[in-house]
Formats: structure tokens, sequence, C-alpha cells
């Protein structure tokens, strides 16, 4: 009798230890990936305290850091980067407000109206969203010198929107889809027309799904490198991304610090927005992607 | 109110117009509005008349130059832009499927009014026609600016850029000082068969297809493993971990890109100075050799990737009941046959279709290519680097070799193989399907 429950209790004490030993693990496991996430990230952020703009001589410990880099890309008559920020805000803007407004209309359309064509149209978009429009940047190039748009922000701004509206017309599209159409109607029974109903009523319900769509297009100008790279020239027409990748590898190790200091600025705020939208964002493009 | 209204109308108005042919409708629809004329609707035909002939007599000299310069490319070198040529040929080859897809649309108004005459229907007064003609546009003028820009800014570059990969445009035949000429499929024929174009080509594709399988399959891999690792009841702190393990998707790509370039750098880099050095007293030429660049940029993939897939993951397993696990363990399942009966399965059927598109994504991953080490090291012998995908030996050919047709050719081989996933993506979407029905 006594033999069984020290077997039984020490068979729990095996089971318990093997439990806590998994834990362990996983939390070892979990704890590496920690370091490789974190290394990179903290290695650019001391990078950009660093006093020395020297990647030989620059050092990891927080003991001399300074803010002398940040001021350097503000203040410095040498340093693009508030250009370069212009630059970028007046695309974003653009693409902004153009794309939530042509998207907006599009999936009104697509939602609530049956057509000729429909069909077709939503076959077309799904199939448009899977071909980037770098596949076709030979096209591009050679499009734009001809029109005069190669090296001028209004080119890159037309490409954006362009480029943006199948992926965003079906996020909007899906989000309209789930709104109930006993509102929109009842107010045609009360006599609303088209443009009242989708103003007044669905337009103000779509908010949420609206303004993700905007902020998602006000950061890829931020973000995007290729585009900008394809269609800008002159330094005076960068944007970030392409300007700070020019900076930095015009001479590698000697301007490192500074375009770590450039680039923290934007991808803290940038990070933040991702991280605050995460589930919103992952579970939207989700259901956007495979609800079509 | 308006229920009522529709129940009313055709009992009032039904009288049967056998008379009224459908067929003559549609032949009368030939010269467009006349068929309209024949089912009493004056205006609408006489508009649409106006509308067709002016349509037609404005635009037939640009469609018909245009039709041509498309077969003829330009006659005089140093006058006639080929390229010009080319684009106003698309643009006059647009008008005509788009006219032709409205005359079409006339015929069929003019039957489907006619036919509808023929069982009693009476057009209403001017006021309530011009009412039903905006209900029925209005979809159109909604889609109408956003369509318009996705012609001439996804449609036109697309169809531009097909046309290009049958003409001889390179650095030796460039407009506007040559004429460009069709030369059907020599660009496709000269990629396989001359030796310099197609040892670069099959290199260059070989690791296309291995740096997408294999990349992917890791980055999957690894979200995998953490999810069901995160998801484990015994830990705790889950929303602080989740946090920092999709840090690396939150910031933008082409800083850790470039940070991840200075790490790996041979001379300079961390990797070298600090690890790899005092730990084996060596350094590995990340940069200069082929070899070591792909597993660099393998590894730091799995790095930007996995955390999108991770976060995918995370929400599927949640959302599986414990009945399941339960009932497994009641019958006595190892965690492996849990992982293989239960958990794998649900997380594949789950998000099947959005890891195809993290395939389709790593195949054209330009970012990673160009700024790690733009797609070097070079390779004695073929005009692509050691990493270059097909995504970015295009755009070597295209900004650095000039070699417009060729960069052409290869985009559209991507495009079919693109548009080979797309289909299967469609075919695996179900929702999709539902929605097709509607």
């Amino acid at each position: 009798m006594n033999k069984l429950f020290k077997k039984i209790s020490s068979n729990q004490m095996n089971r318990k230890q093997k439990s806590r030993f998994e834990v362990g693990l996983i939390y070892l496991v979990l704890a590496v990936m920690f370091v490789i996430i974190a290394y990179p990230l903290f290695w650019a952020f001391a990078m950009s305290m660093n006093t020395t703009s020297n990647l030989y001589a620059a050092s990891l410990s927080p003991e001399n850091w300074s803010l002398e880099n940040f001021k350097w890309l503000f203040t410095s008559p040498r340093s693009d980067y508030l250009l370069w920020y212009r630059n970028t805000l007046f695309v974003s803007t653009v693409v902004t407000v153009v794309t939530t407004l042509t998207v907006s209309f599009v999936a009104y359309a697509f939602s609530r109206y049956r057509f000729k064509g429909r069909k077709n149209g939503l076959y077309a978009f799904l199939l448009l969203q899977m071909f980037p429009v770098l596949m076709a940047m030979v096209a591009l190039y050679i499009l734009l010198n001809i029109v005069g748009l190669l090296d001028n922000l209004w080119g890159l701004i037309l490409i954006y929107i362009g480029g943006g509206i199948p992926m965003n017309a079906f996020l909007v599209k899906g989000y309209f889809d789930t709104l109930p159409k006993s509102l929109d109607e009842s107010a045609k029974m009360d006599g609303a027309g088209h443009f009242r109903i989708f103003f007044q009523i669905l337009l103000p319900l779509a908010k949420p799904i609206l303004s993700v769509v905007a902020l998602f297009n006000f950061m890829t100008p931020f973000m995007d490198f290729i585009l900008p790279r394809i269609v800008l020239r002159s330094p005076e027409n960068y944007t970030l991304a392409l300007g700070l990748y020019n900076f930095v590898n015009a001479q590698f190790s000697n301007n490192f610090s500074r375009f770590a200091a450039g680039a923290v600025l934007i991808a803290v705020p940038i990070a933040t927005v991702y991280l605050m939208l995460q589930k919103y964002l992952i579970s939207g493009l989700a259901s956007g992607a495979t609800k079509g | 109110m308006a229920s009522n209204k529709n129940q009313n109308k055709p009992t009032q108005t039904r009288v049967e117009n056998l008379d009224h042919s459908p067929k003559k409708a549609m032949l009368l629809s030939i010269i467009p509005g006349m068929g309209q004329i024949y089912n009493k609707r004056k205006l609408k035909g006489i508009a649409l008349f106006i509308l067709f002939a002016a349509f037609a007599f404005v635009m037939f000299d640009f469609v018909a130059s245009g039709l041509q310069g498309l077969v003829t490319l330009g006659t005089e070198p140093r006058v006639d832009d080929s390229r010009v040529f080319l684009i106003e040929g698309i643009l006059a080859l647009l008008f005509t499927i788009f006219y032709a897809a409205l005359y079409w649309i006339n015929i069929q108004d003019a039957k489907n009014e006619a036919q509808k005459i023929r069982y009693g229907w009476k057009p209403g007064g001017v006021v309530e026609n011009f009412k039903n003609s905006w209900d029925t546009a209005f979809p159109y003028v909604l889609i109408g600016p956003g369509f318009g820009l996705l012609v001439f800014v996804v449609i036109l570059p697309l169809l531009f850029m097909g046309f290009l990969a049958f003409t001889n445009y390179n650095l030796y035949n460039a407009p506007p000082r040559n004429l460009l000429s069709w030369v059907g499929f020599e660009n496709f024929i000269r990629l396989v068969t001359l030796s310099e174009w197609r040892e670069t080509f099959l290199s260059v594709l070989t690791w296309t297809i291995t740096w997408t399988f294999v990349a992917t399959t890791l980055q999957i891999a690894l979200a995998m493993f953490l999810a069901i690792l995160t998801n484990d009841k015994r830990i705790k702190a889950k929303k602080l971990i989740r946090t920092v393990l999709i840090l690396p998707w939150a910031v933008p790509g082409f800083v850790t890109i470039i940070i991840f370039s200075a790490l790996f750098n041979d001379n300079f880099g961390a990797i070298n100075t600090d690890i790899i050095q005092p730990l084996f007293n060596t350094t590995i030429p990340w940069m200069t050799e082929v070899m070591w660049s792909r597993i660099a940029i393998i590894m730091i993939q799995v790095w930007l990737g996995f955390p999108y897939v991770y976060a995918l993951f995370s929400g599927v397993l949640q959302g599986i009941s414990d009945d399941w696990y339960e009932a497994a363990e009641m019958d006595g399942a190892s965690r492996w046959q849990k992982f293989t009966n239960i958990t794998f399965p649900h997380l594949m059927f789950a998000t099947g279709p959005l890891l195809l598109t993290q395939y389709t994504f790593n195949f054209n991953n330009f970012n990673i290519i160009y700024l790690f080490n733009e797609g070097g090291p070079a390779v004695r012998g073929q005009n692509a680097g050691g990493t270059d995908i097909l995504i970015s030996w295009v755009y070597n050919l295209t900004f650095t070799n000039s070699q417009f047709s060729m960069a052409a050719a290869i985009s559209l081989i991507l495009g079919i193989i693109v548009a080979t996933f797309a289909f299967f993506q469609f075919r695996r979407s179900r929702s999709f399907k539902e929605e097709g029905n509607m």
C-alpha cells in the first residue's frame, strides 16, 4: 500500500519535473528568438545614437550616446532629409486622398449594385491584384519617359494610385458587404438618391476600414523603395526610402550612423502603427485576400 | 407603397403586342439607335445615334492610324518614334474593344426592350425613363474613375510590356534613332538557344525557384513551430511574447535589410567580427561568395517573413476547440499524432491560399535581393549576379544593359508563372466561388 502510494507520487513528481523542463525549454527557445529579433534592431538604434559616424569605431554601449546624428539630419546644410521628407509627405497625401475616394466608389458599386459586367470586373480585379506593378517596370520606365513623367513625383503618384486600386477595393468591398442592406433600402424608400445613400449612410459606417486604407496608403511611400528607384532620377525628387538608400550606399561605413538615425525616425512611428493595428491588419488583409 | 406600385402597373397596362419583333429591333440596331426608335423610344434612340456617330467620327482617324502604326511600327527612322506608335496602337486597340462592347450592349438593349414591349410593357414618360437610365448607369459612373486609372496605369503598361517582348528594342536598336520591328518569338528562342543567354537564364531560374521554395517553406515552418510553442497553456505573458515576435513585420523592410547588409558585411560587419571570428577564428565571405550570399539572404528573409505567418497561425490555433485535443487524449494519441491529425490540417485549411501568396511574394521579392547586395556577387560568364532572381535580373537588363525587349520577354515568362499560381489560388478559395455565383 505504502509502496504503491510512493510509486504514484514519484510518477507525479516525474511528470511535474518533465512539464517544468518542457516549459523551461520553450522559454529558452523564445529567449533565443528574442535575441535574434532584437539584436539587429537594437544595433541600428545604438548606431544612430553614436557620436562617431564611422562604422569601424562605433560602440554599442550606451555610455556616450548622443542625439548628434539626428541634429545633423535636420540642421546640416549637407543633409537633404527634410527635402525628402517633404517629397514623401506630398506623395503620401495625394495618394491617400485620391485612392480612398476612388476606392470607396468602386467598392460601393461592387458591393451594392448588380450590373452587367460585375462578375467579370471582380475577376479582373482579383487577377490584377496578383500582378505587382513592378512586373511591368520595363514598360513603366519607357512609358513615363515618353509622356515626360519620369523623374517626376506625379508619375510616382499615378503608379501608386493605380497599382493600389484592386487590393484596396477588395478590402473596402468586403467591409461594405458586412453592412446590412436594409439600411440603404429603407433610405431609398424614403426617397434618398444614390449619392445621398452613399455619402450620408454607408460612408460614415465604413469609417474604420476607410481609415485603415488611408493609413496604409499614407505609409506606403515612406516604406517603398523600388518604385521611387525606377521613377525618380534627381536627388531633389527623392523620397525618404530612396534618399536614405543612396545616402548610405554612397559611403557605406561613413554615413551609416546618420542613415540609422534617419531610419529610426521612419521606423518607430510606422512600427507603432503596425503593432497597434496588428490584429485588425492581419485579419483584415487575410479576409480581403481569401474572401474576394 | 413601392411594392403596391409595382403590383398595379403591369395589370393596368398589360396589352400584349405580338407584332413587335425583337429580331427586327436587333437588325435595326446595326445602325445604333434605330432599334430603340423602333421601340418607340425616340429620345433615347437619337441620343444613342448621335453618341455613337460622334465617337466614330472623332476617333476614326486615330484608331485607323493607330492600328496601322501598330503593324508597321513606323517607316521613317529619326522621324517616327516606334514606341509612340506602339502606345497609340494599344490605345486604339483598347478603344476598339470598348466601342465593340458598347455596340453589342446597344443591340442587346434593343432586343430586350422589344421583347418586353412584345409582352405588354410600355415605356414610361421622359422623366421616368431618364431616371431609370440614371439608375442603370450609376454603378458605371462609380467605377469609371477607378477603372480608367487602372487601364492607364496597370493594364496599358502590362500590354505594352507584352508587345515589347516581340520587338527588337535594345541598346543598339533604340528609338527614336532607329525603328523597331516585330521579331516574333525570336527573343524567347534566343533565351533558350544562345548559350550566353541560356546559361544565365537557367541558373537564374533555378535559383529563383530554389529561393522561393526554401525561403518561404522555412518561413512557414518557423512560424508554425513558434505558434505552437506560444499557444502552450503553461506559457505566461503571451501578449508580450506575441508582440515581440511580430516586431520584424512592423519595421519597414528596406530599413532592416540595409541594417542586415551592414551586419553581414565581410570586413566590418558585426556577424563576422563579433560572432564568427571569436568562435571559429575565421571570417565568412557573406558578400563575395555566391553560396554564402544565398544563405545570408535566405536567413534574412526568414527573419523578415515569419512574423506575418506566425500571426495568422496564432489566430487559427486560438480558434481550435479544446474538445478535439481532449478526445484525442482519451484515445491515447501521442503529441505527434495530435499535430498531424488536428493542428496541421486546421492550420492548412484556414490559411492555405494565404500561404500560397507568400510563395508568389517571395518569387517576386525584389527588395531583399537588391538591397542586400544588388544581386551580387558577380558570376563569371553570365550577365546576372549570383543571387539575382528573375525580377531583379529584369531590373538589371532594363536599367543597366538597356536590353528592353529581352527584359519584357522575361517579364512575360514571370507573368505566366504568377498567373498559374493565381489560378490555383482562385480554385482554392471557396468563398470567391460562392461570391461568383451571386
